[in-house]
């Protein structure tokens, strides 16, 4: 059963400097909350997975928490560049990192053998596609049965997937709605996990039978954090913030304006300044 | 001419460039859609001549209609307006790789004349002049979908005798070269910019104008591009927008632009 706990708890039980992470939601439900909380704790030398690091992942690579980051498509959606995570691949600020780069279909597959148990994923991809010839995680196989090429990455393993959802109940069994992603798969894919929600209420009934549920003994803990995806959002709770998304580019692009609004927005708050954001614009 | 000028005064290119994408659709598409040009486009279409268009954004939702246009791949829009949202695994496995997309819509910050597309780095992959975003799910749509159209706005760094890296398929090096890399899908069919309609030739596959849009000169079109394009027999002119289709299009981006608020 899931441990209900406090998200400054979660992180420092069930994250270490040097693991291999992914902190998903594909658009919706980002876990910004639990990224800032790793930030405060200093995390260092992490191994990144995440299809689209988006935000989350700019902001920790501009705190140096990351040393590696696996991506497939790492933008500000509808924006432009990730500007601290270009900063720190093309010039070394904080530290130096390291990419390995994949496509979608690459990753989603790599998320379901993860969650298979399985040791590498097999899909009909990466034709006449150069990054194979740049990632030596790209191979290919031939199909036993009729011979046919097909792409070969290898399974992600995680040792913590760190995701959020609207709801999850006190026995810790964690529900998603909307636009899921691949976190159900990346929680299954890790040997710990942290779930943090919108909400914990009595029972998730009634829900529908075939509703996206991790049971709380696949999850190590769970925290309640009222907004705590924004500026992603949380369907049926708030809206994702465009024009954040937006004002980032800005705050991002220099060193100095992205330090000054960590320090007043990260270092010197905690979780509850997520709060604020529940409601605002739904 | 003069009278043509001031006609065109009434629309930009890029609305132009808009709407004939939105045109080469039809209502029986199923069509995997991107962010930007490509989404004002298949939402165009399925709010004038296709109404029936099913339309998929990778994020798992599948037969959405937005009434405003998202700024990113998964809004809550999208989801909401769905008939039913899957997994990414989902998405991309059983709806992408199965087969089941007639037409996907692409971009790029780097065309070849085979219609190779580039999203990745300018200059070398190790050490990139420009790091791009990267190819997201560009490398299997244009592998998997029945055809590919592709929108971009006509520049000459952008359509460039050789691409820095190939990001995703178009007809490789031209002739049969799809099929010679295990696809069997047609790959790119058109190219739809600011300026003009590209299509490949039947047997070489290098891209060629077809169309060009009211008052664009063939100089124009050779100036912006970085090879040495080439024109079909016969050329033909772009019909102009309509008005309801530059009403629809401007009222889409209207509530689009109302809806994600302005950059403070």
């Amino acid at each position: 059963m899931a441990a209900i706990l406090s998200l400054a708890q979660a992180v420092e039980d069930n994250l270490k400097d040097g693991d291999t992470i992914a902190m998903e939601g594909f658009t919706h439900l980002i876990p910004f909350a639990a990224g800032h909380e790793v930030i405060r704790q200093g995390r260092k030398r992490l191994k990144l997975i995440r299809m689209t690091p988006d935000l989350i992942y700019d902001q920790m690579i501009g705190m140096g928490c990351a040393e590696r980051v696996v991506f497939s498509w790492g933008g500000n959606p509808g924006i432009g560049s990730l500007h601290r995570f270009r900063d720190a691949y093309e010039n070394g600020w904080p530290n130096k990192i390291t990419i390995e780069e994949h496509s979608h279909a690459a990753m989603a597959n790599a998320y379901d053998a993860g969650a298979a148990g399985l040791p590498f994923a097999v899909f009909r991809g990466y034709r006449g596609a150069e990054l194979k010839r740049v990632n030596p995680n790209i191979k290919e196989v031939a199909c036993p049965f009729t011979g046919e090429r097909l792409a070969a990455v290898p399974a992600i393993k995680l040792d913590a997937a760190i995701v959020h959802a609207q709801k999850a109940d006190a026995k810790g069994n964690v529900l998603f709605e909307g636009i899921v992603g691949v976190q159900k798969q990346a929680v299954l894919a890790a040997k710990r996990s942290i779930v943090t929600v919108e909400e914990i209420v009595d029972t998730l009934a009634p829900h529908s039978p075939n509703a996206v549920i991790l049971p709380g003994w696949t999850v190590s803990a769970v925290v309640h954090v009222p907004g705590g995806a924004h500026p992603s959002y949380a369907q049926g709770y708030y809206k994702r913030d465009n024009a954040f998304y937006k004002r980032w580019d800005a705050i991002s692009r220099e060193r100095d304006s992205f330090r000054a609004w960590i320090d007043e927005h990260v270092l010197k708050k905690g979780p509850d300044a997520f709060a604020v954001h529940v409601n605002k614009a739904a | 001419m003069s009278e043509r000028i001031a006609m065109r005064a009434d629309y930009t290119p890029s609305e132009m460039m808009t709407i004939a994408a939105a045109r080469a659709l039809t209502n029986d598409d199923v069509c995997f859609v991107g962010i930007g040009a490509p989404s004002a486009a298949c939402n165009l279409a399925r709010l004038t001549h296709a109404p029936d268009i099913v339309l998929i954004y990778e994020s798992g939702t599948i037969e959405t209609k937005p009434s405003i246009l998202p700024l990113s791949i998964g809004d809550g829009e999208l989801c909401e307006t769905a008939l039913v949202t899957v997994s990414v695994p989902e998405m991309f496995r059983y709806w992408l790789q199965g087969g089941r997309v007639t037409t996907g819509f692409l971009g790029g910050a780097q065309i070849d004349k085979f219609a190779n597309l580039n999203t990745t780095v300018v200059g070398p992959y190790e050490k990139p002049a420009v790091r791009l975003p990267g190819g997201g799910g560009a490398p299997e749509i244009a592998t998997s979908c029945g055809r590919i159209f592709i929108t971009m706005s006509h520049k000459n760094r952008a359509f460039v005798e050789k691409i820095d890296f190939v990001t995703s398929l178009g007809h490789g090096k031209g002739g049969d070269d799809r099929a010679r890399h295990g696809v069997r899908t047609q790959g790119p069919t058109k190219v739809l910019t600011d300026l003009c309609v590209m299509e490949p030739d039947a047997t070489s596959k290098e891209l060629r104008v077809v169309s060009l849009h009211p008052g664009v000169s063939r100089e124009q079109v050779i100036e912006s591009t970085g090879w040495c394009i080439k024109f079909a027999a016969n050329v033909t002119e772009t019909p102009m927008p309509t008005a309801r289709e530059l009403n629809v299009l401007r009222d889409l981006q209207a509530r689009t632009k109302a809806a994600h608020g302005a950059a403070a």
